[in-house]
């Protein structure tokens, strides 16, 4: 299996805070790896880092190297904008702008400068097919993007990323915010995704991780504990803290 | 009691009671304004009062009140007077009189008791007793006089209409070709010199142009000479209560009517032309009479131009504060003195006006395109621009504020989501907070144009007149002259009601022109409420 993300000794910081120590492990193409650990261990932190997401934010610092696809994400020749358009994210919250589905569907093809119609239709089609959203909106293309139910706006966020024909997307706790049978929609969902997509996933929801991901890294207070196929994490972890936090002793 | 406090009880009267009070002083102010101003156009009947001495007088009772009496003791009874409007200023010299009750004998409603308005000199109170063209007699008081009379005024308001048409529009279109023509040369002669031979041909040609222009206006004084003797020929002999007798000519009148002799149906009719008449047309006997459709038109038109500047100045000024500055001491410094310029009295904008905008911007445009009218100013002077620049000035506060509310309010997430999907921040702005943020920006505009309708001070000197000789907006190219000084509504109540040398004539027209402004305002906000609703339909809409 190729790697697609390639991270080498990664620290990151927020002023002096240390977000995460020492952060090495290979992120392994079309399949879906999931990222857990307890609040505040760095995972949401590690995966806004893959698509430079942490640009926003002034008092980020990263040092060390995350390679995508045999470049360097962090070097002066690489367009920020141009790496977000490989690596689709989807977040927490449903985040539909405020426009109509179909606007908020076709936004990123937009806003790289295609405007026709027709090439607009069939982006939108394909890419709510993809989301497994178009039966349920294919007669209210036009309304507004908030009249949809949770776990619809969220497949609609991830119909969004898919529209820019990226290679990798970046699920940050997309069920969360969700219930149950939105939750298994999503889920369902990611594992079609991965056999053309890239996905890296985090979550707290360990039963999560172990359904739909087939590697796992467990991360505490910044550090990377473990990372190895799914399976094994689960059933025959290396590490003490690892079985200790999936046997639900803390965390 | 403690108990009754804590229930909240007490709290939730207090509460709606401040608003229950806000509610009935807007609702007194518009009912006082209404019955002041509405009823200024109801044609009321006209009084013969006998007094003791046996003097007459006709007219319109206006008003009754007590007599104040300083000193009188405790259960004086109270003595009342009634004001007369008895109109005929040309004969009495003034149109009111206050009457003490005691004096009147009686008081009578003669069904022919005649209103003439006209065109000058006000209302004429009295009694028809003859309508003579061109010397003979066409009709007696007792004949079919009603008729002739009403047919007869409106065949003079057709050529009243058409004097108005050949002095204003047609002789005012050559004297504004001659004089456009005149500067041509001028300028000409600016740029080459006066002597110089490579012109000559073309001044000549000008010229040319100038003498047919002159042609043509001579034979235009010759129709409007023919137009203003036959405006002669037909005159109303009337009679007053003290039984003088008066020639007025019928094209001097605008309306005739015997309201004792009226009933309701007909007196709405007289009703809604006087409405009809203020809000349409050009206003007649130093603003005391007639209509305040210049008024109107300056007033919406320079709330257009002012909208027209202030929204991309503060929508842009907003997007750099609330996006780009770096947020710290320096920013807040900026919003602190932004907040504060919008309690700025409003007259120091005027003075900002009129230094920045007229002399030193106007100076320069006027040395720089119109070299040719100097010293004349162009826009060296007061005009509409400047006005609504000053008046754009005033109100970008309000803007800046709203339009930064609007944007603030786009959550975190939409931007995450715009710069995840590959946009910039520029098409994050553009194309998902901007739009979000619309409705915001409309109420801003809607705060800004509220205040600028009703701003009077800064206008005094940077524009306004009195009485405009033209709107700012006409056939003549460039159509929109935004160098023009122009008529405001506000500036309208002050010069009417506070200027005017017939204060007690021009008392509801005060209110008329409130109720108007009031009106005026309503309407723009009501459009960009429209407007509002249909962005936020469109952009943001609730969950559910």
């Amino acid at each position: 299996m190729d790697i697609s993300f390639k991270i080498e000794k990664v620290n990151a910081f927020y002023n002096n805070t240390v977000a995460l120590k020492d952060v090495s492990f290979d992120i392994p193409e079309k399949s879906v790896t999931a990222v857990i650990g307890p609040s505040g261990c760095g995972k949401s932190t590690f995966i806004r880092c893959l698509n430079r997401m942490n640009d926003l934010i002034p008092v980020f610092r990263l040092e060390g190297k995350i390679e995508y696809d045999g470049m360097d994400i962090y070097s002066e020749e690489i367009d920020v904008i141009d790496i977000r358009r490989q690596i689709g994210m989807v977040f927490q919250k449903p985040n539909p702008f405020p426009k109509s589905i179909y606007e908020n569907t076709a936004y990123g093809v937009r806003i790289q400068g295609f405007n026709k119609k027709e090439t607009l239709d069939n982006v939108v089609e394909a890419s709510l097919k993809k989301a497994a959203l178009w039966d349920e909106v294919k007669d209210r293309l036009h309304d507004s993007a908030f009249s949809l139910s949770g776990g619809q706006q969220q497949r609609l966020c991830i119909a969004r990323a898919l529209a820019v024909e990226p290679k990798v997307i970046l699920f940050d706790e997309p069920c969360s915010a969700l219930d149950p049978i939105a939750t298994a929609k999503i889920e369902d969902l990611i594992t079609v995704l991965k056999k053309d997509y890239t996905v890296v996933i985090v979550t707290h929801n360990m039963q999560q991780a172990a359904r739909v991901s087939e590697f796992t890294g467990f991360f505490m207070l910044g550090e990377l504990i473990e990372f190895d196929n799914t399976q094994k994490i689960f059933t025959a972890p290396s590490n003490k803290m690892t079985e200790d936090y999936i046997t639900g002793r803390f965390g | 009691m403690k108990n009754f406090i804590k229930t909240g009880e007490p709290f939730i009267w207090l509460t709606g009671g401040a608003v229950a009070i806000s509610l009935i002083m807007i609702v007194a102010i518009l009912l006082l304004i209404m019955k002041n101003g509405l009823g200024f156009f109801w044609p009321s009947d006209i009084a013969l009062l006998t007094l003791k001495n046996n003097e007459k007088l006709l007219g319109q009772i206006v008003n009754r009140e007590a007599i104040p009496q300083p000193g009188a003791e405790q259960g004086t009874i109270l003595k009342y007077r009634i004001q007369l409007k008895m109109g005929n200023r040309d004969i009495y010299g003034l149109d009111f009189k206050w009457i003490d009750v005691e004096d009147i004998k009686g008081i009578d409603y003669p069904e022919n008791a005649l209103c003439l308005e006209r065109r000058e000199w006000g209302n004429m109170y009295g009694f028809v007793k003859e309508l003579k063209i061109d010397g003979a007699v066409v009709s007696v008081a007792d004949g079919n006089i009603r008729s002739a009379l009403s047919s007869s005024v409106e065949k003079y308001g057709e050529l009243h209409k058409r004097i108005v048409f050949v002095a204003k529009k047609e002789i005012g279109q050559i004297n504004y070709d001659m004089e456009r023509l005149r500067l041509k040369i001028r300028k000409l002669e600016l740029e080459y010199g006066k002597e110089n031979p490579a012109i000559k041909e073309r001044i000549e040609n000008i010229s040319k142009e100038i003498e047919r222009e002159k042609g043509l206006y001579e034979k235009k004084s010759l129709e409007l000479e023919e137009l203003y003797k036959k405006s002669r020929e037909a005159v109303i002999l009337m009679s007053t209560a003290d039984g003088r007798e008066k020639e007025i000519p019928v094209y001097n009148v605008v309306r005739a009517y015997m309201p004792n002799d009226m009933g309701y149906l007909k007196k709405t009719g007289i009703y809604i032309s006087r409405l009809w008449e203020f809000v349409s047309d050009d206003p007649r006997e130093a603003n005391t009479e007639g209509g305040i459709f210049p008024a109107i038109f300056g007033t919406v038109m320079m709330v257009i131009i002012m909208s027209i500047a202030v929204v991309p100045l503060g929508v842009l000024a907003a997007i750099y504060l609330n996006e780009y500055a770096r947020q710290g001491t320096l920013v807040k410094t900026v919003r602190i003195a932004v907040n504060n310029l919008a309690g700025v009295p409003s007259i120091v904008f005027g003075v900002f006006g009129i230094g920045f905008f007229i002399y030193f911007i106007g100076g320069a445009i006027d040395k720089l395109f119109f070299p040719e009218m100097l010293p004349a100013p162009t826009y060296g002077t007061g005009g509409i621009l400047w006005a609504s620049m000053t008046l754009a000035l005033l109100t970008v506060p309000v803007v800046i504020v709203a339009t930064e509310e609007g944007l603030s309010a786009a959550p975190r997430e939409w931007r995450e989501g715009s710069f995840a999907l590959g946009a910039t921040k520029f098409e994050t702005i553009w194309k998902v907070i901007l739009p979000s943020a619309a409705p915001g920006i409309m109420t801003g505009l809607i705060l800004a144009m509220a205040r600028a309708a009703g701003e009077v001070a800064p206008l005094m000197i940077t524009g306004v007149v009195k009485l405009a000789p033209s709107l700012p907006l006409d056939w003549n190219y460039p159509f929109l002259h935004l160098e023009r000084k122009f008529m405001h509504l506000g500036f309208h109540i002050y010069d009417v009601g506070f200027q005017s040398p017939n204060v007690e004539a021009a008392k509801p027209m005060v209110y008329t022109t409130t109720l108007l402004l009031i009106g005026v305002v309503v309407l723009l906000n009501i459009f960009a409420i429209f407007i509002r609703n249909r962005l936020r339909k469109k952009y943001v809409s609730s969950t559910f």
